[in-house]
């Protein structure tokens, strides 16, 4: 379990997090949801380690990670599987060779292995005989499904998803969000998402959160947080502006 | 403190301060960053294959531009000493005087420039591209080293390509002054190269052998670093690309004065 316990971050004198609370169960998919500049993206930082909070705790299965460095904290996301908003694939390398790079450089595996590992990692995301194109020479939605095999092909315990469907058509978001839940019933592993996307989210998560001025406005079931009577987010669902706003 | 909490009389003096520790902070920053290279860089694995890549990126692509800039140097040396040592008498020192402005000052300065100029910018400019698309966070969490893979191998390369291109640009001047005082101003062969035998000594050679091996490590230092300390953007890369041209081009001439002045 992931549980995370007054996370406050400040850029400057713009507060981002103001104390966000969230429990993130083993073996689900929980989706953050907000609007756009409230800081979802850097709480997700903050749970991968690339950000350090101003106060608060993070604890994946107990451990302690905002104080860890060097060793430590890469012995924690030996765990981790990440999928960046814009793919983040290696675009000097071909995207076979970008599954294959965790493979090579982490696990102790032969060539032969790596191969039919990365043929698989490529298949099960609908991408068979495309590892020797470059990133450049693929579409968008075919560049998020490499990097989503890049980031399962060590078979890690928890993945994170930093809006993995921005910028695709209807039809590519709900065949991204096919192959998540796909892996996520063949792997189990834990899943952590932030994702504009609604109502498709609510197809494939188990638990949904909302990010709202720095802190976890709500958090429940997808049934729970469509029944929500917390007007921020009733009127985020129904796609309303804020009073604020 | 903010700004608006300061009477007007006093709010220079805040922003110098803040200047101040805003250079401070930058120098720090920039120190730290090649203590954790070189921390990173005595715990293996070792990555021959990116060291290779970057010899071949920083070394071998820049090998026209410096038998260009050599061959010219050379040519511009012996034309302008020629015609100064004669008003003395003197053409006969023409070789030595040639060699030993390459050998000591111009080969190895000219050359780091040169190699700044064309495969630093585009050290920075890559790894810059690298971070602003999360390429070098995507190697962070993989709990791989970004130093281990983009800035150990650039500094090592260094060492190893600007040593050599100094030397190749070195011996092509001395071809380019032979060219123009032998060839075309008609001193003789011999007295060219007999003259530099004698007078060209082993620490004039060393002396540019370690100035090239510091440029070598300033140059990749200075543009990973700027790689890696990227702003937001393309207008980010472009001005870290900048920066990094600039910064390295002064460290060069600052460098090659101290080490001018304290090696023999």
């Amino acid at each position: 379990m992931i549980a995370v316990r007054g996370l406050r971050k400040a850029f400057g004198s713009q507060q981002v997090l103001r104390g966000v609370d969230l429990e993130v169960p083993t073996g689900t998919i929980t989706i953050i949801i907000g609007r756009s500049g409230g800081g979802k993206s850097v709480f997700l930082r903050h749970l991968i380690g690339l950000l350090r909070p101003d106060s608060g705790t993070i604890a994946v299965d107990g451990m302690e990670i905002t104080r860890l460095r060097g060793r430590a904290l890469d012995a924690v996301r030996e765990r981790y599987g990440v999928v960046f908003q814009g793919g983040a694939l290696f675009d000097s390398m071909t995207c076979g060779d970008n599954v294959a790079f965790p493979l090579r450089e982490k696990k102790k595996v032969t060539a032969d292995e790596v191969a039919r590992r990365v043929e698989e990692a490529l298949e099960q995301v609908g991408l068979a005989g495309v590892g020797r194109k470059y990133p450049a020479e693929i579409s968008g939605g075919m560049r998020k499904r490499v990097a989503i095999a890049r980031a399962l092909v060590t078979e890690p315990e928890i993945v994170f998803f930093d809006e993995p469907t921005t910028g695709l058509d209807p039809v590519l978001v709900n065949a991204i969000h096919s192959v998540i839940t796909d892996l996520h019933q063949k792997f189990h592993f834990t899943a952590v998402m932030v994702s504009h996307e609604i109502p498709e989210i609510f197809r494939i998560a188990d638990r949904v959160a909302m990010l709202h001025e720095g802190r976890i406005a709500a958090v429940g079931t997808p049934e729970e947080i469509q029944a929500s009577a917390n007007p921020v987010v009733a009127r985020f669902i129904r796609g309303e502006p804020d009073e604020s706003a | 403190m903010s700004g608006g909490s300061l009477s007007v009389p006093l709010r220079p003096f805040e922003a110098v301060g803040r200047g101040v520790t805003g250079l401070l902070e930058s120098l720090g920053r920039f120190g730290t960053f090649f203590a954790e290279a070189l921390a990173t860089m005595v715990t293996p694995p070792f990555k021959f294959r990116a060291f290779i890549d970057r010899v071949h990126y920083i070394g071998f692509r820049s090998l026209l531009i410096i038998i260009l800039t050599g061959a010219f140097t050379g040519m511009v040396l012996g034309l302008q000493i020629f015609f100064t040592l004669s008003r003395f008498g003197s053409e006969a020192f023409l070789g030595p005087a040639v060699a030993l402005s390459l050998i000591r000052e111009l080969g190895p300065v000219l050359s780091a420039l040169m190699v700044t100029g064309r495969a630093g910018s585009a050290l920075t400019a890559e790894i810059g591209i690298m971070r602003i698309t999360e390429q070098i966070d995507a190697l962070t969490v993989m709990a791989l080293s970004p130093q281990r893979y983009l800035v150990i191998p650039s500094i090592l390369a260094g060492v190893v390509t600007f040593p050599l291109m100094t030397a190749l640009f070195d011996v092509v001047g001395i071809f380019g002054g032979y060219l123009v005082g032998v060839e075309l101003l008609g001193l003789s062969r011999g007295t060219y190269f007999g003259e530099m035998q004698t007078l060209v000594r082993m620490n004039d050679i060393m002396t540019g052998f370690w100035k090239s091996i510091a440029f070598g490590v300033v140059v990749t230092w200075v543009c990973t670093y700027k790689g890696f300390h990227v702003g937001h953007g393309a207008e980010g890369v472009a001005r870290a690309t900048t920066q990094a041209v600039v910064l390295s081009s002064v460290l060069i001439l600052v460098w090659d004065y101290f080490m001018g002045s304290v090696l023999p």
